[in-house]
């Protein structure tokens, strides 16, 4: 269906609020003052991407990488891995053996 | 100094010289020059010089350290280095110290290879300028007002200032050939797959790969030996090796087939454009045929590449969560930890990608931006297929201008990623390339010509190159760096041969 929107003009109507909800969408908190720069440099990428769409492409297949590649398999056997305590003693904070994190859903830990 | 990597390796490995003395000739460059140059992020003088002695014991004891022994290599830092700060150039990042060792790090040291430090870079290798730096910006060597570009510039800039012979960078979307182009150095992409990228910290995975820096392409072609090959770490590296043999480098062009690439021509600085002119002159004058070609697609691999690239860069970066290693900023729940930590550790470049991504893969406007970019990288790739069934090789601009001045583009994000615009197209067909320098434009500045080769076919390409490389105009040495003469001033008669070094 690539192609059945009209972007030509898309990135021109991008808004704060739109910028607003992709900076949510990625997880980044953005100032307002942010939020309204990126709209406007998005919008400018945008319109020069919008070039893409006027390359017919009816029957053309995405590829999933530059060259033919195969699903790589292995024998699922137990074989020496990073060391815990080593990958762990990088983390912000850790409890128990475990990255530990602010709650998620609300609940009291 | 500007020391041949094939030269100090055939040195050391004869006894003639120790690697630590070449070492230590490297450390006292650094230490003098890269105050001005910020080439460097980390300079790993301790470990470098346990590593020589190491060479230094093993040649003693009739070892032969093999074919890179005490050559002296800086690491673009987004390498993973076990134990040592790899830094992506971003504050989510700081302090970061990788549980292991890329695997080009390995090899590179199971070559003889002696690593020095880790190189500035714009954060998570997004940008063509390396002014994305969280650390602030690296200098051209030969204008030190200018950009080494990017986004591998600290590895550029260090070679082309004689404070390593070679280096490593990553090139997603021309982040080793436009800052090799405009720093002065030969830089080259390999073909996808034929360099693992495990331990490559990821920013566009079907995009990225790994390769040399170096001051001729015969050690650039040494060190892409040195790094080459299957790896089980990296699901998409091939089974097949890379092959090429060092002895077969100076064979020639005679009857080989040269497409010169009108979109690699168009819209470039006429003083670059004259140059792959002259190139192609050099090519046909050595039994080349060389003939002008189009290939139209071309013209679609910016706007396809700057949906594609950010979008795989917005899924790979969802991992700096504040949840494993890097920055945390603490607060009350898991996603206001997310958002506000990327919001302090990520910078603005960073940020924009990843809004640029996000926004092309969101509901509503996947098909028409991503779907259909990855549609028009089929066409891309399929058109470089057609138009090597008339060409052994194509050529054409690395770069549209040479290096530009610090801070001239850094407001306007779209002329900052015209900077790839002769680069971005082997990215999306995945085969090699290799940028040599040839001569100056008008002010001096140095300026690279770009030959192009299908996939695994890398032998042709440094046959190819290395003939450009032997009848090329000289370069100037740097203002900044180990030839330089004191005093800031281009020294008169101290152009150095760009041709035929280090064979």
């Amino acid at each position: 269906m690539a192609g059945d929107e009209d972007i030509s003009g898309a990135g021109a109507r991008l808004t704060r609020e739109d910028a607003a909800y992709v900076a949510r969408l990625a997880r980044i908190d953005l100032t307002d003052e942010e939020l309204d720069l990126y709209a406007g440099q998005l919008a400018a990428v945008l319109e020069h991407a919008a070039q893409v769409a006027a390359l017919a492409t009816a029957g053309v297949e995405p590829p999933a990488h530059p060259l033919p590649l195969r699903n790589v398999l292995r024998d699922d056997e137990v074989r020496p891995s990073l060391d815990r305590e080593e990958v762990l003693g990088q983390a912000p904070a850790v409890e128990d053996g475990r990255f530990s994190v602010p709650p998620i859903l609300g609940e009291v830990p | 100094m500007s020391e041949d990597a094939s030269a100090i390796a055939a040195a050391v490995r004869s006894g003639e010289a120790s690697a630590s003395e070449v070492l230590e000739r490297h450390l006292s460059a650094i230490e003098q020059h890269d105050g001005e140059l910020h080439a460097f992020l980390t300079v790993l003088a301790d470990s470098a010089r346990e590593e020589a002695r190491e060479i230094d014991r093993r040649v003693a004891a009739g070892e032969d350290p093999g074919p890179l022994a005490g050559v002296p290599v800086a690491l673009k830092d987004n390498l993973c280095t076990r134990g040592v700060p790899t830094t992506c150039a971003s504050r989510i990042l700081e302090g970061w110290c990788p549980p292991y060792d890329a695997t080009v790090v390995r090899r590179l040291r199971a070559a003889g290879a002696v690593v020095v430090g880790k190189t500035n870079l714009d954060e998570f290798a997004m940008g063509s300028s390396t002014e994305n730096s969280a650390f602030g910006p690296t200098r051209n060597p030969h204008d030190p007002g200018r950009v080494p570009g990017g986004s591998s510039g600290g590895s550029a800039a260090a070679v082309a200032a004689g404070l390593v012979p070679v280096a490593l960078g990553s090139d997603t979307g021309g982040s080793i050939r436009q800052p090799a182009a405009l720093c002065g150095v030969v830089g080259m992409k390999p073909t996808y797959g034929t360099v693992s990228r495990y331990g490559l910290v990821a920013f566009a995975s079907s995009l990225d790969q790994i390769g040399p820096f170096a001051s001729s392409v015969a050690d650039a072609v040494a060190l892409f030996e040195a790094i080459g090959g299957h790896d089980p770490c990296d699901s998409t590296s091939l089974e097949r090796p890379a092959s090429m043999s060092l002895g077969r480098l100076g064979d020639g062009v005679v009857g080989l087939r040269v497409g010169v690439v009108a979109e690699l021509l168009d819209g470039v600085d006429p003083a670059v454009a004259k140059r792959v002119r002259e190139a192609a002159e050099v090519l046909a004058a050595a039994g080349a045929s060389v003939e002008e070609c189009s290939i139209p697609e071309v013209a679609y691999a910016l706007p396809a590449y700057y949906l594609l690239a950010p979008a795989e860069a917005s899924s790979n970066l969802a991992r700096y969560d504040g949840v494993r290693y890097g920055l945390r900023v603490d607060a009350s729940s898991a996603e206001a930890m997310n958002g506000a930590t990327r919001a302090k550790g990520f910078g603005p470049e960073v940020k924009r990608r990843i809004m640029l991504g996000t926004y092309a893969l969101s509901a509503g406007y996947y098909d028409a931006y991503y779907g259909q970019a990855q549609k028009v990288r089929t066409l891309i790739i399929e058109a470089f297929k057609r138009a090597y069934e008339n060409a052994d090789v194509l050529l054409g601009a690395t770069t549209p201008t040479t290096a530009f001045e610090i801070g001239s583009k850094v407001d306007d994000p779209l002329a900052m990623y015209l900077s790839d615009v002769c680069t971005v197209p082997s990215n999306l067909s995945g085969d090699p390339a290799i940028t040599v320098p040839f001569g100056t434009d008008d002010l001096g500045l140095p300026v690279g010509v770009q030959v192009l080769a299908p996939a695994l076919q890398e032998t042709t390409m440094f046959q190819a190159a290395t003939v450009v490389e032997d009848a090329a105009p000289p370069v100037p040495t740097p203002r900044i760096g180990a030839d330089a003469t004191d005093g800031g001033e281009r020294a008169a008669g101290g152009e150095r041969a760009a041709g035929g070094r280090g064979r």
